[in-house]
């Protein structure tokens, strides 16, 4: 990967120097490699492919083969600032066991998805009535490893649905750089290609706020 | 192989420690070995803040010879792939440590020395030990070189479990531990192959229970058969259907008990060889201790608590998808504990079709892997 994505861009940009991060899905280690550099992070990684794996390790970086689906549970309450998931949800059999269990071992979530709900898919589909083939979801249904897409609305409910606070949200579009959104305005969900979330555990006392959306603390994102 | 030797000779070092008297092995039987002696080789040199030390265990049937020819059979040092100019581990760079087990017959006390008390070799008499009791000559013989700290303590196979001890009972004298196709605990389905071994060298007629020292005569058949047999569970399937099919010795069949196929040949070549360079009755202690090994076992039967003083070690953990002696489930379930217990882990399953013996050969995945884990390892602890 030559160039930065854009979702990892906006990752550094909320990550905390020195704090433990956890990268689920991490491939080749590019991001684990940004952030040890740039943040100063102890960082770790989960990725499926021996061959990601392989590459993490020659880079000296801490990576265990293995999935999120099975492997998360592993890991104690806690033992990270940040638990992130780039573009990898979607992939994964059991999305809201793997979420739960990204805010058990961190105290804070990064996940990034493709939006099923932009425009150019709803019309991909609506117009030719065929599984949708766009620039964020280039596979055909047959071989695409996303077996669990949602919409930015969808991902929402969810975090309403195990009681997580949103923290931060950001929308991409074509190659820009990211744009901090209130993910409850209904034009996002047909504007955004792709969404980050930053998730964090609402704690009883804090549940009502953190349904008053955006509480998107300017400190973390500048929007 | 000469070039290495004139290249490192003059970093090449050994000898064989012995026991202060004041100090005798205290083993997890109950017993005590005096007088204990422990063979060792080093390469390299102990740098002035004495930082650059790894230790690196032997399996089964290796020894201390691991960059350096064995003096039997002349063979080059048995893992060229991690040690040597250049290599992951560099004598030019790193003091290396490799010792004899104890229960060995490389120079190490084993069973074939001569117990000081009867002035006749040990034998049977020879106390029953355990992969940790090995550990413990280990890291006595370390601090004797002037070795506090280990940067790394690595090992396959046998290997890898002496360093998983390491990490349990000396986890403050280690930075880094490198566990390669390796195990927790034997399995039912290890402990049978071992058993057979055992069988067959008890079997033969020259063994004399145990007492071959005494009437000159040595069980060489049924250490040869031992070997042949676990030399089996060290390939795969496809590697031996590869190396030898089903191809013949000469042109066709003997109609007899001759070995007529060429993987029969490899085996009995196997075999024989063997028995030039091992003792049968090492052979015996130290397949024992290896069953006896449970990590486990020793802390509440979970595997996660015998890590716990471990969480600022780095941990390397590698296997093979053809080991079916030390299958990836092995390593994966040392990998979660160590997740578990909150240390720093890096795991792969490296593709190959080389079987159990895949650590020992040409995987440049490995060798990547290697480099990758101890060169952060190095830079973590800062410029040497």
């Amino acid at each position: 990967m030559t160039t930065t994505r854009e979702d990892f861009r906006e990752i550094l940009r909320l990550v905390r120097p020195g704090s433990r991060v956890l990268d689920v899905g991490c491939g080749e280690g590019a991001l684990l490699d940004l952030l040890t550099h740039d943040k100063q992070v102890d960082g770790r990684g989960l990725e499926i492919s021996a061959k990601g794996v392989a590459a993490c390790m020659a880079r000296g970086l801490s990576v265990v083969q293995g999935d999120a689906d099975q492997d998360l549970d592993h890991f104690p309450d806690r033992t990270f600032d940040y638990a992130i998931l780039s573009q990898t949800l979607q992939a994964t059999r059991q999305p809201r066991h793997v979420l739960n269990e990204l805010l058990r071992i961190a105290d804070r979530a990064i996940v990034s998805f493709p939006n099923f709900g932009h425009w150019r898919v709803r019309w991909s589909l609506l117009s030719r009535g065929r599984m949708p083939e766009t620039k964020a979801l280039p596979m055909p249904w047959w071989s695409t490893p996303n077996i669990h897409l949602c919409t930015l609305v969808d991902f929402l409910a969810l975090t309403d649905d195990l009681n997580v606070r949103v923290d931060a949200c950001a929308a991409f579009a074509g190659t820009g750089p990211g744009r901090s959104i209130n993910p409850s305005s209904p034009l996002e969900n047909w504007r955004a290609e792709s969404c980050l979330f930053m998730l964090s555990r609402a704690t009883p006392a804090s549940a009502t706020t953190a349904r008053e959306l955006p509480p998107a603390s300017g400190d973390l994102f500048d929007g | 192989m000469a070039d290495l030797d004139m290249a490192s000779s003059a970093l090449n070092d050994g000898g064989t420690w012995r026991f202060p008297a004041s100090e005798p092995l205290r083993l997890d039987s109950g017993g005590v070995i005096e007088g204990l002696e422990v063979a060792y080789q080093t390469y390299g040199q102990l740098n002035a803040d004495r930082s650059n030390a790894v230790l690196i265990c032997h399996a089964l049937t290796m020894d201390q010879y691991v960059a350096s020819a064995h003096p039997t059979t002349g063979k080059p040092g048995w893992w060229p792939r991690l040690v040597g100019p250049g290599k992951p581990l560099d004598p030019a760079r790193h003091f290396i440590i490799c010792s004899n087990v104890i229960g060995g017959c490389m120079g190490s006390t084993g069973p074939a020395s001569i117990n000081p008390a009867t002035g006749k070799p040990w034998a049977l008499s020879f106390p029953v030990i355990t992969i940790a009791d090995m550990v413990r000559a280990q890291a006595m013989l370390v601090r004797a070189l002037g070795v506090e700290t280990l940067f790394a303590v690595v090992g396959g196979s046998m290997g890898g479990m002496q360093v998983q001890q390491w990490a349990v009972d000396y986890p403050e004298r280690l930075a880094s531990a490198v566990i390669i196709a390796s195990a927790s605990r034997h399995s039912a389905q290890n402990i049978a192959f071992h058993e057979v071994g055992r069988q067959a060298i008890m079997a033969d007629p020259d063994w004399r229970g145990g007492a071959y020292a005494d009437h000159g005569t040595r069980p060489e058949k049924g250490l040869a058969v031992a070997r042949m047999a676990a030399h089996i569970t060290y390939l795969s399937e496809p590697a031996l259907q590869r190396k030898f099919g089903r191809e013949l010795q000469r042109d066709g069949l003997s109609w007899g008990f001759d070995a007529d196929f060429q993987v029969e040949s490899y085996l009995r070549h196997q075999g024989a060889s063997f028995v030039d360079r091992f003792d049968a009755n090492s052979y015996l202690y130290i397949t024992r201790a290896m069953d006896y090994f449970d990590i486990a076992a020793g802390h509440g039967g979970v595997l996660a608590n015998a890590f716990t003083r471990a969480r600022h070690m780095r941990f390397c953990v590698l296997s093979f998808t053809s080991d079916w002696l030390y299958p990836t489930p092995e390593s994966r379930h040392i990998v979660r504990a160590l997740t578990a217990s909150g240390c720093r882990v890096a795991f792969v399953e490296i593709e190959s079709d080389k079987g159990h013996d895949a650590f020992l050969l040409d995987e440049p995945v490995m060798d990547a892997a290697l480099s990758g884990f101890l060169g952060s390892v190095e830079r973590d602890r800062g410029p040497a």
